[in-house]
């Protein structure tokens, strides 16, 4: 069965015009917001595909950039997100590129602030739903709507045991994950998709962990 | 309880002697583990959303992108002026679907039945036949999941996207719920729903997505209000105990099958159709004039 639930065909409550178009993009910028950390100070937005095409007519732009703040798909000031983000202090750059991209509804979103810099790729994939497909060029998969961690650690052998013997402990279930590297021994990244949210005990005590650089929680 | 197909959803009701909106929440509690009571508050709260965006519409709106709006403004005005030919019943249920696809044109709030380019059809039958039969907030939930269960077997037996089905997935699917919940508001038994579903479809069948300049506007609005119109007559003619010579399970597959086989230039690509016309063309032109415009501005 495709669909399961009676509010997946009388729903979602969105901004209009486009659950692709615009309410996906809400949240690709929303994830690109939660894998940053918080709020950036500059932001580039490429747009690849249908996006670089038709991003005005279908306030893509102003989507992604909304997600950016942290505004839900439904939120009011979406089409007014570029004014918000100067007042966040958020400045802003859209780039609609004639590149070629694996998924006709691409944006690759570069932000930088205080916490440093992530570029991350997102694809809208139809619903109102939304991927991340690569974080600072690992290739890797998190879905919107799943709680998902996002971990950065050395290749090491016996590091992806002691992270998952966290969740393990705290009764947590993995439902998928995912390890990218570029290079043997060098940085590697796990995506775990779980069951449940996990909290603030469990972040950091994976934190804790040796060996990590970075975990994150995108919520659900 | 649980059902995929129009068949299974109707011998439940038949079976238990249930309506079907109380067979969708017995699923709805089983698969999702919603309680009742959240159920029916998540669809009261969308009846406020679709409601909300009606208001809106007809006091008159604009589209993002500035193509179009202003038309469920210009019905609400032959409506009041007393000129309609074919009775409040039709035209209320029009404006409504024009001014909820025209709000979600301007960025505004609605909620998706099934999808956001289809969101006019079934608040515009709901609103209509709600000021005609009267129907109390209890109703008017009901009615929603009752198209919503409806939308559950088409959903999960066809596509009810444009980019995978075109414009028959979407407002198709779109007419097709709001008849079958029409003819339930109006007493009709769970097989008459069944047969308007099947009729609203069949008439349907076949028709692209061609969204100009790629945006859901031009033909999308005015294709709900052709929706409700469909889901109308489809309601109608099963109420008068007319049936469908296809059944409506037969039906959605055709559905389906047509819209596998439908050019990709026919599924929102805005390749074909419409959007290919010299109007069409003129019209996406000046926005990406506009677009240049924006970029060279920051």
């Amino acid at each position: 069965m495709k669909y399961f639930s009676v509010a997946e065909i009388i729903g979602p409550v969105m901004v209009g015009p486009s659950s692709s178009h615009t309410a996906g993009a809400v949240r690709i910028g929303q994830m690109a917001r939660s894998i940053y950390g918080g709020q950036a100070r500059e932001a580039e937005i490429y747009f690849y595909g249908s996006f670089a095409h038709t991003f005005k007519g279908h306030g893509t732009d102003v989507a992604v950039i909304a997600g950016l703040l942290g505004f839900s798909t439904f939120d009011e000031r979406i089409p007014q997100a570029l004014e918000e983000a100067d007042r966040a202090g958020l400045k802003v750059t859209i780039i609609p590129t004639n590149e070629p991209a694996d998924h006709p509804n691409t944006a690759r979103i570069i932000l930088r602030g205080e916490l440093g810099q992530v570029n991350v790729v997102g694809i809208s994939i139809g619903g109102g739903n939304a991927q991340v497909t690569e974080i600072d060029g690992f290739r890797i998969q998190v879905n919107a709507d799943m709680a998902t961690s996002i971990i950065m650690h050395q290749d090491k052998a016996g590091v992806i045991a002691s992270i998952t013997e966290v969740y393990g402990k705290h009764n947590i279930n993995i439902g998928h994950m995912e390890v990218s590297r570029k290079t043997k021994g060098d940085l590697a990244l796990m995506s775990l998709e779980t069951d449940e949210e996990i909290d603030a005990e469990v972040l950091a005590e994976l934190r804790s962990l040796p060996y990590m650089h970075k975990v994150i929680q995108i919520k659900r | 309880m649980q059902f995929t197909t129009v068949q299974e959803l109707v011998t439940l009701c038949e079976d238990h002697h249930l309506p079907v909106w109380d067979v969708m929440i017995a699923q709805e509690i089983e698969l999702t583990e919603r309680t009742r009571a959240e159920i029916i508050e998540d669809m009261s709260h969308k009846v406020d959303v679709m409601y909300a965006s009606i208001v809106q519409g007809e006091a008159g709106v604009t589209s993002y992108s500035g193509i179009s709006g202003g038309d469920a403004k210009r019905m609400r005005t032959y409506i009041d002026q007393g000129l309609g030919l074919s009775g409040d019943f039709l035209l209320e249920a029009v404006a409504a679907a024009l001014a909820v696809n025209e709000v979600n044109a301007s960025m505004g709030i609605i909620c998706a039945t099934p999808t956001a380019g289809s969101a006019g059809v079934v608040p515009g039958v709901l609103y209509s036949c709600s000021r005609r039969l009267q129907l109390s907030r209890e109703d008017q939930v009901h009615f929603l999941l009752t198209a919503g269960a409806f939308g559950l077997c088409i959903g999960n037996q066809a596509p009810i996207a444009g980019a995978t089905g075109g414009c028959q997935a979407e407002v198709g699917s779109a007419s097709a719920m709001a008849a079958a919940a029409l003819v339930a508001a109006a007493g009709g038994s769970p097989e008459m729903s069944a047969q308007a579903l099947a009729m609203a479809m069949k008439n349907i069948l076949g028709l692209v997505c061609d969204p100009v300049a790629g945006l859901v506007e031009v033909p999308c609005i005015k294709r709900n209000a052709m929706g409700v119109a469909n889901a109308i007559s489809a309601a109608e003619m099963a109420l008068a105990g007319i049936r469908s010579h296809i059944p409506a399970d037969q039906v959605i597959e055709t559905m389906g099958r047509v819209g596998r086989i439908m050019p990709a230039a026919h599924r929102e690509t805005a390749l074909g159709g419409l959007a290919t016309t010299p109007a069409g063309r003129a019209i996406a032109q000046k926005l990406n004039e506009q677009k240049a415009d924006l970029i060279e501005e920051r």
